[in-house]
């Protein structure tokens, strides 16, 4: 009886104290990461290589996917708005959507997904075929040498990446609301212009992008760098990269635009 | 792939990006309407503005001439003290009017200005005397339930 208290305890009790040790662990190693980018900074072309892998090569699905948001945006947005008469109102419609919500969390969404695993895994990989040991023995310090770049990298490109996509998504909402449906193109431009501010909207949307970057980098770096020396490991690290990033923006999301547009 | 290859596609990425910024802050928000132009600022009280926010359309003749500054409640008279930004090139006369006015049916609200006669015109400072207040729909239905029922009670008296 006595015995199989003890186990269940231990069942609950292991995986809360692993969670927690992870979490600290995860918390020194951020603060390890900005510690060693001072350095980093002076070594700009190590960034500029990552700024190519998370930023340049995620480019394509970023504004294809911010043109189709767009598009179906504009479709949507015009069956509903034309109920009320208030067809002239798309612009606004898709420009609020996008520069607000969709922009920053899809794009985050999507940069997690592409850039993210791929980070973790070229970490845990480097990790499992010992490279980063290898570097210790070198004295070159890993975390200065491989994460803090690749955190520096998808912390700059993911607010360019989220700008790009809404830039592109008001040109899908424009190609389908102006040039296929015939909205007025005049009144599309001038409504939005009237109603989008350039710090509530725009400059807002820009911050959340900010924080999914670091949200999204940090935990790509960390999760490659705690990753298990071992092909499950590495592909575990991966699957929990793109999970954990996902609901990290989602949650953020929520907290940052109860922030932001509670009274606006 | 060698670095000078990395530094051009990362310049292009960043040029791309920022070319998006600026397209967001020009082409699809209001910053080049954002006070660039000098404005005199003058207040109106007014009893009710209804709907009324701040950076609200100032219009005169249905076009803008200035934005909503600043609306807080008079403590002494409880009425909207509502302060104006007009742009300098628009002169108004002393005894214009201001009113508030919704835009369609569902629009926003905004201060239309009538201009008067009068020689001397409305500098910073001033304030506007003639106003009218939003026209709030509760209070147009409450007054013709009211008429309405005024009406029906003389008709009900002779029945008794």
């Amino acid at each position: 009886m006595l015995d199989w208290m003890d186990r269940r305890v231990r069942a609950i009790g292991a995986p809360v104290v692993d969670a927690l040790e992870k979490l600290g662990f995860g918390f020194r190693f951020f603060m390890a990461v900005l510690w060693h980018s001072l350095g980093v900074f002076r070594r700009f072309s190590l960034i500029t290589r990552e700024i190519y892998f998370t930023g340049v090569l995620s480019l394509v699905i970023i504004m294809v996917s911010g043109l189709f948001v767009g598009m179906v945006l504009g479709l949507q947005g015009y069956d509903t708005l034309q109920r009320f008469g208030a067809s002239e109102a798309l612009g606004v419609l898709v420009s609020l959507s996008l520069l607000r919500e969709l922009g920053p969390v899809v794009a985050g969404l999507l940069f997690a997904s592409r850039a993210g695993s791929a980070i973790t895994a070229e970490i845990g990989l480097m990790k499992a075929t010992e490279q980063l040991s290898a570097m210790e023995v070198m004295a070159v310090n890993p975390v200065a040498r491989v994460i803090a770049p690749r955190f520096w990298g998808g912390v700059i490109s993911m607010p360019l990446l989220a700008t790009l996509f809404s830039a592109a998504g008001i040109i899908g909402g424009y190609l389908v609301g102006v040039v296929l449906i015939g909205v007025d193109s005049g009144s599309f431009w001038a409504q939005m212009q009237a109603q989008v501010d350039l710090y509530n909207d725009v400059a807002n949307g820009i911050i959340k992008s900010v924080v999914f970057g670091i949200a999204v980098s940090i935990i790509a770096v960390f999760e490659g760098f705690d990753a298990p020396e071992t092909a499950e490991g590495v592909s575990g690290a991966t699957t929990r990269t793109v999970v954990t990033s996902s609901l990290v923006i989602l949650g953020l999301d929520v907290v940052l635009t109860a922030f932001m547009f509670r009274g606006v | 792939m060698n670095r000078r290859l990395y530094d051009f596609w990362v310049g292009l990425f960043v040029v791309l990006g920022l070319a998006a910024l600026v397209f967001l802050a020009l082409r699809v928000s209001n910053v080049s309407s954002g006070g660039a132009k000098p404005t005199y600022r003058v207040t109106a009280a007014f009893d009710n503005i209804g709907g009324l926010k701040v950076r609200a359309p100032i219009k005169s003749a249905g076009v803008l001439v200035g934005r909503v500054s600043n609306i807080h409640l008079d403590p002494q008279t409880y009425r909207a003290l509502v302060t104006l930004d007009i742009e300098q090139d628009y002169h108004f006369s002393r005894d214009s009017s201001a009113e508030i006015l919704t835009s369609g049916v569902l629009g926003d609200q905004y201060v239309g200005i009538d201009p008067g006669a009068d020689e001397t015109m409305l500098k910073g400072g001033d304030r506007i005397n003639l106003t009218s207040s939003a026209i709030v729909l509760e209070k147009l239905i409450s007054q013709f339930m009211f008429s309405k029922a005024a009406e029906n009670a003389p008709q009900a008296k002779p029945a008794q």
